[in-house]
């Protein structure tokens, strides 16, 4: 796998920003009301998200290192007018729809995150490459969320209504349907524990329940503790036996140097009787 | 190494109070209300109740075996939510609607947050109110028990409305509303009984209803049969007595259960009088809850022996 594949990988499924990194919750909650808008913010962020990481890593070197974050928002900023003009201009209903969210991607904290963790340390194709993947992870994400809340709470399918208004959950499609249905999706996704940064390669724990939080019944510390006497006491008993083993070898040895010497004595008498 | 000293954390001296025999007590002090709403509204009613009940039992069991945690239906917490919620339902209402409830309140408000003991708020009133916002329409459709006419105003909504109110009616029971909360002197029975076997103390639902009733005499109308008629309306009573002092979701210092009693007082008197809708109770005690950490921080009494005065101190 080269290095723009991978980052594009680790964009959507081992950092996704939502899910994983827990990043921009904002937008997130704020506009997956139905799929169409969280896949319209997260199309228009990933545009922001690809050329801010190209340009600011193009700009690495020159930017001094006191002011990047300054510099950042005035490239970010400026993006932002560029992408916030193309949907007013041609997709006025996404405009009407996403509100306040789409001059506010400019504080969007995925890119800031990105442009000072990565594209401020790295190349620009490379930058590029994990704006896509990052503003990808994104665009899935919200897509998603909004899919959900979209289904149950209104009923439809990208605008298509499929089921009747009696049965919609309306909650779904207001605020607390958002941490609803945001909470239910990063479960499923740890409990899939899809690779991630979180759950990757976890070393298995010292601790007698296996260090799993998750299937927890309750307190383990008595478990644990009843665990670590007996390990002690094995431990002590091993080095208790080692010990004996090593007086007696001790003590055979004397026994022999001992026999050795009498056995010496007696010689050197029988040769001093001869 | 069976040598290990058993250490236990206090209290060392026990009753035999257990949390089964607590949630049946609360179980059987709602069986008036229950009994009086079946009644009055019919068969289906009691069908609403017991969808509500199996579906909150059902969802506590296969939540807790999928889990691998040990089964706690046999406790009767379940049941208890369950009657709660039925009881708080609209008599006509599809039964699917009370069994997605149920399950809303066991999964999400009570089991994700630990369990029993563990949830931060009440978890009946959470599905009430989750319903509430989802299904506006058929959550606030009542049907009249003496005209049985479908579209029947609680006595709450006329009141707003700014019309009359027979309080006699509203004592007994007669009045459209949810399936529990309609007979003042049903749900006084079981209340009394909970109070006789000491399973709540008067402290919040006493303040809690004196504050409101304060509250509506200064702010509502200068009016003592109305402010009664605002006590004795939709599910002050109820609440004040049956889902207020829910152990987990209030405080436990004394001083705090009142502080506890003012604010929801305060809080229904608000939503009631100058709110949108005519009723305040759920919303009341659910953001009470949320308040309950806070207001036990800071209730709690001086421990035995720390601070207080000193001797000869003056």
């Amino acid at each position: 796998m080269n290095k723009c594949t991978e980052r594009i990988y680790n964009g959507i499924i081992k950092e996704n920003p939502t899910f994983i990194l827990m990043l921009g919750m904002c937008p997130t909650l704020a506009t997956t009301t139905s799929a169409i808008n969280g896949l319209g913010m997260g199309l228009s962020t990933t545009v922001v998200l690809m050329f801010s990481n190209l340009l600011i890593s193009a700009l690495r070197n020159i930017i001094p290192d006191r002011v990047r974050i300054p510099a950042f928002i005035v490239v970010v900023a400026s993006l932002v007018t560029i992408v916030q003009l193309l949907i007013q201009g041609y997709v006025p209903s996404l405009y009407d729809a996403l509100g306040i969210y789409i001059p506010l991607i400019v504080v969007n904290c995925i890119i800031l995150g990105r442009a000072e963790a990565y594209a401020s340390k790295n190349g620009p194709v490379e930058s590029f490459f994990d704006g896509v993947g990052m503003g990808l992870g994104f665009t899935c994400a919200l897509t998603i969320i909004g899919m959900c809340r979209e289904f149950l709470g209104a009923g439809a399918f990208f605008g298509n209504t499929i089921i009747p208004e009696n049965y919609h959950i309306s909650i779904l499609v207001l605020a607390p349907g958002a941490f609803f249905v945001l909470s239910a999706l990063t479960a499923i996704q740890n409990k899939l524990k899809l690779p991630s940064a979180t759950n990757g390669d976890a070393p298995a724990s010292a601790l007698a329940c296996g260090g799993d939080c998750l299937s927890c019944h309750g307190c383990a510390s008595m478990t644990n503790h009843a665990v670590l006497a007996e390990k002690k006491a094995e431990a002590a008993a091993a080095a208790a036996a080692a010990k004996k083993a090593a007086a007696e070898k001790a003590l055979a040895a004397k026994k022999a140097a001992e026999e050795a010497k009498a056995a010496a004595a007696a010689a050197a008498g029988k040769e001093g009787s001869e | 190494m069976s040598k290990l000293l058993n250490v236990s954390s206090s209290p060392h001296v026990r009753n035999g109070v257990t949390t089964k025999n607590l949630m049946y007590d609360v179980a059987i002090a709602m069986l008036p209300a229950t009994i009086w709403g079946v009644m009055q509204f019919g068969f289906y009613s009691l069908l609403v109740v017991i969808a509500t009940v199996l579906s909150c039992m059902l969802s506590e069991y296969a939540f807790e075996s999928l889990m691998g945690k040990p089964i706690t239906v046999d406790d009767g917490s379940a049941l208890v939510t369950g009657m709660i919620l039925a009881l708080n339902m609209p008599p006509t209402i599809p039964l699917w609607i009370p069994v997605l409830g149920g399950m809303f309140a066991i999964i999400v408000v009570k089991q994700l947050f630990g369990g029993l003991g563990q949830n931060w708020m009440n978890p009946a009133l959470a599905a009430r109110c989750f319903l509430l916002i989802s299904f506006a329409g058929a959550m606030t459709s009542f049907t009249d028990p003496v005209t049985d006419a479908v579209a029947g105003a609680t006595p709450l909504a006329t009141m707003k409305a700014g019309g009359t109110y027979d309080l006699a009616a509203m004592f007994v029971g007669k009045v459209p509303g949810t399936i529990g909360e309609i007979s003042v002197i049903a749900l006084l029975i079981g209340a009394a009984y909970l109070l006789y076997k000491q399973v709540i103390s008067i402290r919040i639902p006493g303040v809690y209803i004196l504050t409101f009733a304060v509250f509506a005499f200064i702010f509502g109308r200068h009016d003592l049969g109305y402010v009664l008629a605002e006590v004795c309306g939709g599910g002050l009573i109820f609440g004040a007595f049956f889902m207020a002092t829910d152990y987990v979701t209030s405080p436990i210092t004394p001083k705090g259960q009142i502080v506890f009693g003012v604010c929801l007082g305060l809080l229904t008197g608000l939503f009631r009088i100058f709110g949108g809708s005519a009723e305040g109770v759920s919303y009341a005690i659910i953001f009470c809850n949320i308040l309950v950490p806070l207001i036990e921080k800071f209730t709690l009494p001086t421990a035995f022996g720390k601070g207080g005065k000193k001797n000869g101190g003056k």
